[in-house]
């Protein structure tokens, strides 16, 4: 009775904790500006069965491809165990699902054989990053936390499958010895295996360990739960939206801003009365450009929570293949630490009173550096890389857009450049008078 | 050599005639010196195929496409604006054009503006003739070479047009070799985003020694290239490696037009 009052606390507890900082990271996406993204449905659902359910982007590196599909099927498919776990755990009773006989035998020896694949898939990714040390797994951004929390979510994984693995064993041997409360459903491929490691320990002892395991299980799958918010492991529900609502136009399309648009229209029309006196400005003037995060969509807020890091972007990303600070992993970190940084600074400002807030930081300088800026050269490599359709470049064009129009900070070249274009129709310093010479030259 | 035959839009619509597709030939094509080859390789085919084709000539201007990547949205809206005018005066329906970033940016960007034209990169293009029998292509000097395609980065990723310059080298009865970065993993050649127009970020290598180094990793005689800005880096970049008297790099417009003798 004692274990169904605190098995159903922590379950509450658990779900509560979760909702919040769920709701918390939707606030801080919603921090962003408008984008309609709601057109094309058909289209979206079956980019997002492809992508994110399919997992078509993951497999174009057909190692880690495969090792994630294992784990990641392996994840959603044991849930149905977890599934009884609660029911188990509410009701006090043992393996309720065990009523359905042969299948559930099929059902709990197939997990087995899952949980098994996801413990060597894991392990085999442990490896990767910590004796092969694989270059993308490195870099400039892969400091002390983002390595910490990747490692944290492979060794929770390896823990929460070997529990399940010995807990069966444990059952095992105490189905063998007829005890009370364990239903007889038989032994399983993968822990009849595993039963020897609990050598001569009496009932007691066994209940013990089956026990101790079975909550070690459950609340281990709680705490990894309400890990998800602070973590890249995140990803696994964010995808799904991310994807959902990815940028369907071709990739070398740009936004054309819109309030550039009716600057630009007024100065082409020709009943545009020069003299007028501008319309009274409503609130805030609008920003040309992205300086922090709330000037961006919702949509790149979006996608630096569901930044996976796995660094496939800067793996292809020609400004960093060949040694320039640029990483496009970095700028969708980056977003993803300010905006949690903007988030709570609200929050508190809100608690307080206080009406706005402002710590004097920015996305731009004090997160992302104008070198980064400057060297992306738009080729499209890293969204084209990316497993959940982020879309790195959109960020370093909005913020290049602000360092260009709001603080008309260019590169001398560049302001060259943009003094021939106005000038003289093209980007060097050549008469448009003379653009067709080539016509007679030989 | 003979003439090049070129007419104006203004010379069209003041004999009364209207072109079935105006060439783009972008700012690259008109000035630069090694790009100049390429328009004019290109004309001589359309020349040759008797298109009827005009050219805006000198009230053509930049699209805006380096000043937009670069980030100054309002000068790419200006240069956008003052085309469209000009295109749709001349009530302009079809654009070929032989420069990927004038391609992406006036396929892509324009119809928003109030531009809205069928336009095509000019190996779209010239498979078009080919498939339509209008353009007949022999080997040539290029039979049995191995020639590999670079992809420039607003053809292929950002329009995702990557078998018709393909078709292309294999009507030269070529052997297309594929770089180990190809198609839609291709490699940058370090130009796009306005890099074009200043000097590299502090790094340990140039985007362009890199790409060329993998394209003469494959032992290509001919890198076939869609994109003067490809053009110019890829030239730069077997310069550089001391290999221009082994590899040479071409335009998939001049590679015909040399097949056809033109």
């Amino acid at each position: 009775m004692i274990s169904i009052v605190i098995f159903c606390v922590a379950l509450v507890l658990a779900s509560l904790l979760f909702a919040k900082n769920v709701r918390a990271i939707m606030a801080n996406i919603k921090l962003g500006k408008d984008l309609d993204r709601s057109d094309r449905k058909g289209e979206r659902l079956s980019l997002m069965a492809r992508v994110a359910l399919g997992q078509s982007k993951m497999v174009v590196r057909p190692v880690s491809g495969l090792l994630h599909i294992i784990v990641y099927v392996g994840f959603i498919i044991i849930n149905i165990e977890v599934l009884e776990i609660v029911i188990d755990g509410i009701t006090g009773k043992h393996r309720v699902f065990a009523f359905m006989g042969g299948f559930y035998h099929f059902l709990i020896s197939a997990f087995e054989g899952l949980a098994l694949l996801v413990l060597v898939s894991c392990l085999i990714f442990l490896i990767r990053r910590n004796v092969l040390r694989i270059k993308r797994f490195f870099g400039n951004e892969m400091t002390s936390w983002p390595k910490t929390d990747a490692n944290l979510i492979l060794i929770t994984e390896v823990l929460l499958m070997s529990a399940f693995l010995l807990m069966n064993a444990a059952d095992t041997q105490l189905q063998a010895l007829g005890s009370e409360h364990y239903t007889q459903v038989g032994s399983f491929p993968i822990s009849r295996h595993l039963v020897g490691l609990f050598g001569s320990a009496g009932e007691t002892g066994l209940i013990m360990a089956e026990r101790g395991l079975w909550w070690f299980h459950i609340i281990g799958i709680f705490a990894f739960l309400n890990y998800l918010p602070y973590s890249k492991h995140f990803h696994i529900l964010l995808a799904f939206p991310n994807v959902f609502y990815s940028k369907l136009a071709p990739k070398g399309q740009l936004t054309n801003m819109a309030a550039v648009k009716k600057e630009v229209e007024l100065m082409f029309d020709p009943n545009a009365d020069p003299y007028a006196a501008p319309p009274e400005p409503v609130g805030e003037p609008e920003r040309f450009g992205a300086k922090d995060v709330t000037d961006l969509t919702w949509k790149q807020l979006m996608d630096g929570y569901t930044c996976t890091e796995c660094g496939r972007c800067t793996d292809v990303c020609p400004a960093n293949i060949t040694g320039k600070s640029l990483s496009p992993r970095k700028i969708m970190m980056d977003t993803r630490d300010r905006l949690d940084e903007v988030g709570k600074g609200i929050r508190t400002a809100k608690k307080k009173g206080v009406e706005k807030f402002d710590d004097g930081k920015s996305l731009l300088r004090d997160y992302i550096s104008e070198e980064e800026l400057l060297a992306c050269t738009s080729c499209n490599a890293c969204t084209d890389a990316c497993p959940v359709n982020n879309d790195p470049l959109s960020v370093i064009v909005d913020l290049r857009r602000y360092l260009i129009m709001e603080e008309s900070k260019a590169p001398a070249e560049w302001t060259g450049v943009f003094t021939n274009i106005e000038n003289n129709g093209a980007p060097w310093q050549f008469a448009q008078a003379d653009r067709l010479n080539w016509k007679n030259e030989a | 050599m003979s003439e090049l035959k070129v007419p104006t839009m203004a010379e069209m619509m003041a004999s009364g005639q209207q072109p079935d597709v105006l060439f783009w030939v972008g700012c690259a094509g008109s000035f630069d010196d090694r790009a100049k080859k390429i328009t004019r390789a290109f004309v001589k085919i359309l020349n040759k195929v008797g298109v009827n084709f005009a050219v805006l000539g000198t009230e053509e201007s930049c699209t805006g496409d380096p000043a937009k990547r670069a980030g100054n949205e309002f000068l790419f809206q200006m240069q956008a604006m003052g085309n469209i005018q000009v295109l749709n005066a001349y009530e302009v329906k079809s654009i070929v054009t032989t420069c990927p970033h004038c391609f992406n940016t006036l396929k892509n960007e324009y119809p928003e503006l109030g531009g809205n034209y069928e336009v095509k990169h000019h190996s779209q293009y010239l498979q078009e003739l080919i498939d339509d029998g209008k353009l007949t292509v022999e080997g040539g000097e290029f039979k049995g070479k191995k020639i590999t395609f670079h992809d420039p980065c607003y053809l292929g990723r950002a329009n995702d047009v990557y078998e018709a310059p393909r078709t292309l080298v294999q009507k030269l009865d070529a052997e297309l070799v594929e770089m180990k970065r190809c198609k839609s993993k291709g490699l940058c050649c370090g130009a796009g985003g306005a890099q074009m127009f200043k000097e590299a970020e502090k790094g340990n290598k140039e985007i362009n020694v890199e790409r060329t180094e993998e394209a003469l990793e494959i032992k290509p005689d001919v890198i076939a290239t869609g994109c003067p800005f490809c053009m110019t880096m890829m030239t730069d970049g077997v310069k550089l490696a001391e290999k221009e008297k082994d590899v040479q790099v071409f335009d998939l417009a001049e590679l015909i037009a040399s097949a056809n003798d033109l």
